[in-house]
């Protein structure tokens, strides 16, 4: 049985991995399982400078998910390469930086570090919801993803994914863009914008007061995206949203996704993501699978 | 460190209309926890509730691994939780927080307490106690119907005041008002405060204008619970080159010292 991917030219024992904002820097998880284990991590978004974050409630929860805005609160790419990179690098592990910005010229600033760094890619992210500038103001239009695209592309030389946000009409044209301006890979989605209110107090629950729903309530949502994009684009998908065991993880990849990432999940059981792994390897076995890559985008639409 | 474990219930006792409490088999937990650590409680394997339940520990058998809490019934995950049944298995996360009560370096505590928030602070009092500290300890409920755990508080202090918003119980007025009067005669080596916020902010007033150390038990609304996705974020009272603008009450708590957060 053979569960190895390559990503946008990253190679991976496995496609599962750990959704950015989801998994801090890895050390949290660590206490709990080998991390070797996973495909993937992915960081928490990380910026040129720190980052506070936004004012508290930042976190809610909903029907079968979540609401957040954190706000990207980060130590900085300075820290995180002196500080975290080294740990990660203890593991076996694909490691991608979640880079995020408020202008063109700090994304493009912080990929020109990345680019000196010991990481196996960049995550883009083109679709934070709960910041005011950058993010996915440059995400939501054809022309801005491949503008921001082909500018951080000119520095980047290892594999560069963007992450698409699901508030737009069409996301397949928005992955489009990403792809046009050199993109090795598209991530997607990112979490839908959302809001709850408190009835007493007849305000939204989050000081923010909108935030990003994730969890597997927007399952379908992420699945249905997914499968619009791997039509669209010829460069692979990370797929995620809503993912919290092996069952979900097939489905992503059956409409389209080479690998995956576990996201919300990882808070309500710290197991999700290496139970995960297990539960594709059961799928493999059950369905006589020998290369899991082989199942990639082969759902047979009715 | 935290496991995630399924612990057995082997004890369940109703001890008001909507208040439970619950003790575990849990002897990991036990084992290391510290006053003022908290678990996380998944509810249900299903996706509703979605999210762990933060509860604070009342109290730690060690010897017999055993972990007990007390908690109120406010929405569908402390209600699912409520129902569970003596055999039950629990699955639970912890114990959580870096940020736990510091009694060892004291003599005189003092220890104030508001409603539901009293819970964390038995296993407080009680190991200072053991260790042969002078405990003073001040609860606030609102009316007689709110007042819980008189006896088991009385045993692990040397004195025991509990107030009634109402006076329908005890002495009547705020708990605070009763730590005031104690403290202009003699003042304690720290105080301990866990309740409601407007209680917190007081007694974190009183104790900066008496320059007494203060240790508080916070709440926010949180996510994973061990410090990963930076939701339960809480402001810092430092300057910007000592330290981030937010600690986070899963990781850094959720005990801090007053005076180093803003509430």
């Amino acid at each position: 049985m053979n569960t190895k991917i390559n990503l946008a030219g990253i190679e991976m024992k496995n496609p599962v991995t750990v959704a950015s904002g989801t998994f801090g820097y890895g050390r949290e998880f660590n206490q709990f399982f080998d991390l070797n284990q996973l495909g993937g991590i992915i960081t928490k978004g990380t910026s040129l400078k720190p980052k506070s974050g936004n004012k508290p409630p930042r976190v809610c929860e909903t029907a079968s998910g979540m609401l957040n805005s954190i706000g990207l609160q980060n130590p900085g790419v300075e820290y995180f390469a002196e500080n975290d990179l080294p740990f990660l690098r203890k593991f076996d592990t694909a490691v991608i930086v979640n880079a995020c910005g408020s202008t063109v010229e700090e994304y493009v600033e912080l990929c020109k570090i990345l680019n000196t760094l010991d990481i196996d890619g960049v995550e883009l992210n083109l679709s934070c919801p709960n910041v005011k500038a950058g993010c996915m103001a440059f995400g939501n239009s054809y022309e801005g993803v491949k503008e921001i695209t082909t500018k951080v592309r000119k520095v980047l030389d290892k594999p560069l994914i963007v992450k698409l946000t699901p508030n737009v009409t069409d996301i397949a044209s928005i992955a489009k863009g990403a792809e046009d301006g050199g993109a090795d890979g598209v991530s997607l989605i990112n979490t839908l914008l959302g809001m709850k209110i408190d009835i007493d107090k007849k305000r939204p629950v989050l000081a923010n007061n909108t935030g990003g729903l994730s969890g597997p309530a927007i399952k379908p949502v992420a699945v249905r995206m997914v499968y619009q994009v791997a039509q669209a684009v010829n460069i692979p998908i990370l797929g995620m949203g809503g993912i919290i065991n092996g069952e979900d993880a097939i489905e992503f990849m059956l409409a389209g996704a080479t690998a995956i990432s576990i996201g919300a999940g990882n808070f309500i059981d710290p197991y999700t993501s290496v139970n995960t792994v297990k539960g594709i390897e059961d799928y493999m076995k059950k369905h006589n699978i020998e290369n899991l890559k082989d199942i990639i985008g082969t759902v047979e639409m009715n | 460190m935290p496991v995630q474990i399924y612990a057995e219930l082997v004890e369940k006792v109703k001890l008001k209309d909507d208040i439970y409490h619950f003790k575990v088999k849990a002897p990991e937990v036990a084992k290391v926890a510290k006053p003022g650590n908290f678990i996380e409680i998944r509810v249900s394997d299903t996706t509703a509730p979605f999210l762990r339940r933060p509860i604070s520990i009342y109290n730690l058998e060690k010897d017999e691994g055993i972990v007990e809490f007390i908690f109120q019934v406010k929405g569908q995950g402390t209600e699912i939780l409520s129902s569970k049944k003596v055999g039950d298995k629990i699955d639970i996360l912890g114990p959580l927080g870096f940020g736990t009560f510091k009694y060892e370096n004291y003599e005189k505590i003092s220890v104030i307490g508001g409603g539901i928030g009293v819970f964390p602070l038995y296993e407080l009092s009680k190991c200072a106690k053991n260790d042969n500290k002078n405990v003073n300890i001040y609860l606030g409920f609102r009316n007689k119907d709110f007042v819980v755990l008189e006896e088991e508080f009385k045993k692990v202090s040397d004195k025991l005041i509990i107030t009634t918003d109402d006076g329908t119980y005890g002495e009547a007025g705020f708990a605070i008002n009763f730590l005031k009067q104690d403290i202009e005669k003699e003042e304690p080596d720290c105080i301990y405060a866990c309740g409601p916020l407007p209680m917190l902010k007081a007694v974190r007033e009183l104790a900066m204008e008496k320059n007494i150390p203060c240790q508080i038990s916070l709440e926010e609304r949180m996510g994973c619970g061990i410090g990963a996705c930076l939701g339960c974020a809480v402001k810092t009272a430092k300057s910007p080159a000592e330290a981030p603008e937010y600690w986070h009450v899963c990781k850094g708590g959720p005990v801090f010292e007053a005076k180093e957060v803003e509430i």
